[in-house]
């Protein structure tokens, strides 16, 4: 299988400080791929130079989309989004709060509406395909409210919705942009036990149906260890583990990062 | 009442130009953050665009007025819009990301060089229109006053309307708008789903560009005089406006321009017309002081 995204020695530092440190990993669509890692490990780091925040110091980022290679490192923000197709959520929500659910879903669909429109002008004229572009994009954004199970709040500001609602209505929204790779940073944070299985089940339905390769940053081990099929661990910037969940579990490495080595007197001691 | 309803008139007419200069300062206010200083030469610019384009009609034979009038209204929109992409383009982006202040000083050097530009290259001097559009009709008479309605005052005001309607329309309803707006609440947000904010903000201040040109063309039809000088005080009163309807918001820009118009013209009728422009700006102070947002301007609502 050809992998999706490769990531060939990433480095990415900021004056002395080094966030993420010469690391490769590979993704492949279809699959979900965490990565995990104690807290400023480099994992939002890696997330902001594979969708264009950062440029990295170093590193190579190769993204395979249909039969195009794009390198990642050497695209603008936007186009990285347009061309490559990389979708993203954030930690902290960033919905366009005044805007409605629907008009968020359209947002994300508006490179083919703005052609189908010719750029505005010939929309307002009413010339070309603008109104069956608009009732088609219309209709995805509705398909993946129904998905989402938000279709009875499609007319509401989307900063009214409830907490685990925003988060479903984000990842709908990164799906409208028909992305080959999907980048979550902590969906589950915040979300209570149901909501986190209702999640689960979207993801494994992103990946098994939309044959979307997904990473993920996750915490919650019980989620990661449920629903990938490859984790990439890192600590303080490196990579120290990548494999199968089952792997990663008893790799003494991971355990080392996640426990230290002073609460873990067996590891430390022998 | 006859000589209240002639100024009401006038004040309307007055409003609608200030209320068109007024959309540009608040769409590039709520897009970017900055209040663009030069828009008033701007709109200067599309004054000096239309003056060109009569002279051009006249010197073709075109003597229909409505269709003279069309084709200028479209020469000097494209023209002032090119205007708007560059001085974009040229002075504010490349200080995007940079400190607050950066930008407003450079829109403060755009204004200065416009003003020198046009003295230099049309001279200092005012220059003198007539009117295609003349005439009007008298809507009502008694007591011995006619309350005279001038064709280019219904043009100026059907104009506006129009305008303001489509903008609503194209801001509220199309893949432009929101996009438009989705770079106002979340300009980082927006480029991660693919949209290009680069271009959005160009359009953006080509459309306020657009709109001004069309009340540089009204403000010297209806004075029929211009000069370089014009977009200072017209500029500043269209912000004051923004600011009074509440800057970011779209129907605020037009309530504030009506206001302001007001506020002069019943000044000027009424009191002191050497003081109009101190009432005008008055009403800036008191607004800055017990109303900061403006009229309309709560930050949900619908601006760009």
């Amino acid at each position: 299988m050809t992998p999706l995204i490769e990531v060939e020695h990433l480095t990415m530092r900021f004056g002395g400080l080094t966030a993420v440190d010469d690391v490769s990993f590979t993704a492949f669509p279809g699959q979900i791929t965490a990565i995990i890692g104690p807290n400023g490990a480099g994992k939002t780091t890696v997330f902001n130079c594979i969708t264009g925040f950062y440029r990295p110091t170093e590193g190579r980022l190769t993204l395979r989309g249909g039969d195009r290679e794009y390198l990642l490192e050497r695209m603008v923000g936007f186009r990285i989004a347009a061309r490559a197709r990389v979708a993203r959520t954030f930690q902290n929500i960033r919905l366009f709060a005044g805007m409605t659910v629907l008009e968020n879903l359209l947002v994300a669909q508006h490179n083919a509406l703005m052609r189908a429109s010719g750029y505005t002008l010939l929309g307002v004229l009413g010339i070309g395909a603008y109104g069956r572009a608009e009732r088609g994009a219309v209709e995805r954004a509705r398909a993946w409210l129904e998905r989402v199970k938000l279709i009875g709040q499609a007319d509401r500001p989307a900063g009214e919705l409830p907490y685990g609602s925003q988060r479903r209505l984000e990842i709908a929204r990164a799906m409208c942009t028909g992305p080959a790779l999907l980048c979550l940073d902590e969906p589950a944070a915040g979300l209570n036990p149901p909501e986190s299985a209702e999640l689960n089940e979207l993801l494994i339905s992103i990946r098994d149906q939309d044959r979307v390769g997904i990473l993920l940053i996750e915490h919650d081990m019980s989620v990661v260890m449920s629903i990938s099929d490859r984790v990439v661990v890192l600590d303080y910037g490196r990579k120290i583990a990548d494999g199968t969940p089952a792997e990663v579990r008893a790799n003494p490495a991971v355990i080392r990062a996640y426990l230290g080595d002073e609460e873990a007197p067996e590891a430390a001691h022998g | 009442m006859e000589y209240f309803l002639q100024q009401l008139i006038n004040a309307v007419t007055l409003g609608s130009i200030y209320g068109l200069i007024a959309i540009g300062y608040t769409m590039v206010y709520g897009i970017i953050g900055m209040i663009n200083f030069a828009h008033g030469d701007v709109f200067m610019i599309g004054g000096f665009m239309s003056l060109i384009g009569f002279l051009l009609c006249a010197m073709l034979g075109i003597s229909s007025a409505p269709l003279a009038v069309v084709l200028v209204l479209l020469l000097a929109m494209a023209f002032t819009a090119v205007f708007g992409w560059t001085i974009e383009r040229v002075a504010y982006r490349p200080l995007r990301g940079s400190f607050r202040l950066a930008p407003l000083i450079s829109a403060i050097g755009v204004s200065i060089a416009l003003q020198n530009y046009v003295q230099l290259a049309q001279g200092a001097r005012p220059k003198p229109h007539t009117s295609l559009v003349q005439g009007g009709f008298t809507l009502y008479s008694a007591n011995g006053f006619d309350v005279r309605v001038s064709w280019l005052q219904i043009v100026i005001v059907v104009l506006t309307v129009a305008l303001m309607a489509g903008f609503t329309l194209v801001i509220g309803r199309t893949a432009l708008g929101r996009q438009q707006r989705a770079c106002e609440q979340d300009m980082k947000m927006a480029s991660l789903l693919g949209v290009n904010v680069d271009r959005t903000i160009s359009l953006t201040f080509m459309m306020g560009a657009a709109l001004a040109a069309v009340a540089g063309m009204m403000f010297m039809m209806y004075y029929g005089v211009i000069d370089f000088f014009v977009g200072f005080l017209a500029g500043i009163k269209a912000f004051t406006a923004a600011v009074l309807g509440g800057i970011g918001s779209l129907p605020g820009a037009i309530l504030g321009g009506l206001l302001i118009g007001l506020i002069e013209v019943f000044w000027a009728a009424y009191f002191s017309s050497e003081y109009k422009d101190v009432a005008a700006f008055g009403v800036l102070v008191l607004v800055l002081i017990f109303r900061p947002t403006g009229l309309l301007g709560r930050p949900e609502l619908e601006k760009v």
